[in-house]
């Protein structure tokens, strides 16, 4: 796949990582944190941890939407397709999430319910209009990300008069997340993070510049990243460059898709059908302000939290799940008493087992198998694409 | 949740709708969310909707970028 290969080099690889060794302070501490879930899969999957050195570290963070979804929200969602009766439709990586009880979508819908997984949203609506006596709720998740898509389907149900469909939204944003991370351990006068690898897809829709106010905030180095492991081994030694040299800016190694402005089409899009809640509960940091979309006024026809009544779930945790230290970037997956003895990524107890970007997942599946640096190559990188 | 992917836009549907070409299978995805796509630009793909262009020059530059490191 063009411009997708190419940033899979092995040997481009090994060179990164040389260039890291060599620029690392030994004296130093370089705890860096990656943002997105997307960023924590690609870490595991090429082995990058074994290619730093070893005071070089890489936290995960709370980018992965599956995984900071609170269970009451999830509890909803079930609630909608087994007391409301509706057709759910639902991004796949929802479906083995554990809500109340160990309940889950997916053993709803082993119970009858009718639950629909989708590729992209756009299905919701040809599922609505193939259904017209039934009513149809998208189960929106996501970050700036996937905001869009939702907006873009939003408007066209309107446009098209869609009486028997509605959306569930749980957009998220990453500004917030991000201070929801930095704000405690700023309050308590501590140092968690030398950097931050900035989310790449996220900021194809929101820019660069939004990242301006964290570095100015929280005096950390950002290096908005690409996917791919040249990306990532790239945005790592920019963030040690700049660790050393003392320097706090933003920057973008993702520079083929992500620009300062961003998406601003999208941008109108999400702006024209949503307005930011007050408040959002995020497993793991909590209640967070301003950190959530809920849909406008002019779309509350389309807006399932205000067509059914749904009741709010306490929604309690495992109490030796580890998630929510997980999701700070405050504990490993391993720290965890439950990782991989009764909590796989087949029987998940917490949120970050279930989406192959939460941590817990990524670490099992490939830390046991991380590829050694030496045959890093292109041959045993490309093959998956 | 936020893969997303460059593609090629093979040919343009109308307004709203493009087709890439993706492991070998044509698809329609969306690109309501842009402004001027073209024929041949490469697009980022995510859940069925074209969010962004892909610099193809940016791309090179990046590129050249780790092969000069490769020389030093
Ligand atoms: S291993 Fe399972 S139970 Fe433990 S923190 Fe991860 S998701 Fe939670």
């Amino acid at each position: 796949m063009k411009y997708v290969n190419e940033f899979r080099n092995g040997d481009a690889a090994r060179v990164l990582a040389e260039k890291i060794a060599r620029e690392v302070h030994p004296e130093r501490q370089y705890r860096l944190m990656e943002f997105c879930g997307g960023h924590t899969h690609t870490i595991f999957r090429y082995g990058i941890p074994d290619l730093l050195p070893a005071n070089v570290q890489m936290m995960h963070g709370p980018g992965c939407p599956v995984c900071v979804l609170p269970m009451k929200r999830i509890d909803a969602a079930i609630e909608l397709a087994m007391k409301h009766n509706v057709i759910l439709c639902s991004y796949g990586d929802m479906l083995r999430v554990p809500g109340s009880h160990r309940m889950s979508l997916q053993k709803a819908k082993g119970q009858g319910a009718d639950i629909r997984m989708l590729y992209s949203p756009a299905d919701a609506l040809e599922i609505a209009r193939q259904c017209p006596d039934r009513e149809v709720v998208f189960f929106a998740i996501g970050f700036e990300t996937t905001t869009p898509p939702t907006a873009v389907i939003l408007q066209q149900a309107d446009q098209m008069g869609l009486k028997n469909f509605s959306v569930f939204c749980n957009h998220v944003m990453t500004p917030p997340a991000i201070r929801g991370i930095l704000e405690p351990a700023r309050q308590s006068g501590q140092t968690i993070l030398e950097g931050l690898v900035g989310p790449g897809h996220v900021s194809l829709i929101i820019g660069a510049n939004p990242y301006q106010d964290l570095v100015k905030d929280y005096q950390l180095p950002i290096v908005i990243s690409g996917f791919e492991p040249l990306d990532l081994l790239h945005s790592i030694l920019m963030l040690i460059q700049q660790v050393n040299a003392g320097s706090r800016m933003v920057e973008n190694q993702y520079t083929r898709a992500v620009t300062d402005s961003g998406n601003q089409k999208a941008q109108a899009m999400i702006e024209e059908c949503f307005e930011v809640r007050e408040s959002f509960e995020w497993r793991g940091l909590g209640e967070l302000p301003n950190s959530a979309l809920r849909i406008r006024e002019a779309f509350a026809h389309l807006d399932a939290e205000r067509r059914y009544s749904l009741t709010e779930s306490i929604g309690q945790d495992n109490k030796a799940c580890e998630c929510p230290a997980v999701l700070r970037g405050a504990k490993k997956p391993t720290d965890c008493k439950l990782f991989g003895t009764s909590c796989t990524p087949e029987n998940p107890i917490g949120s970050c087992m279930v989406s192959s970007e939460g941590a817990c997942a990524a670490y099992y599946t490939y830390r046991s198998r991380a590829i050694p640096a030496k045959s890093f190559s292109v041959n045993s990188l490309s093959k998956e694409v | 949740m936020c893969l997303a992917v460059p593609v090629r836009v093979e040919a343009l549907v109308d307004e709203d709708q493009a087709l890439v070409e993706l492991g070998g299978v044509k698809k329609h995805i969306s690109i309501a969310l842009l402004e001027d796509v073209q024929v041949g630009d490469y697009v980022i793909l995510h859940v069925g909707y074209a969010l962004s262009k892909l610099s193809e020059e940016e791309a090179q530059k990046t590129l050249e970028l780790f092969s000069q490191m490769h020389q030093i």
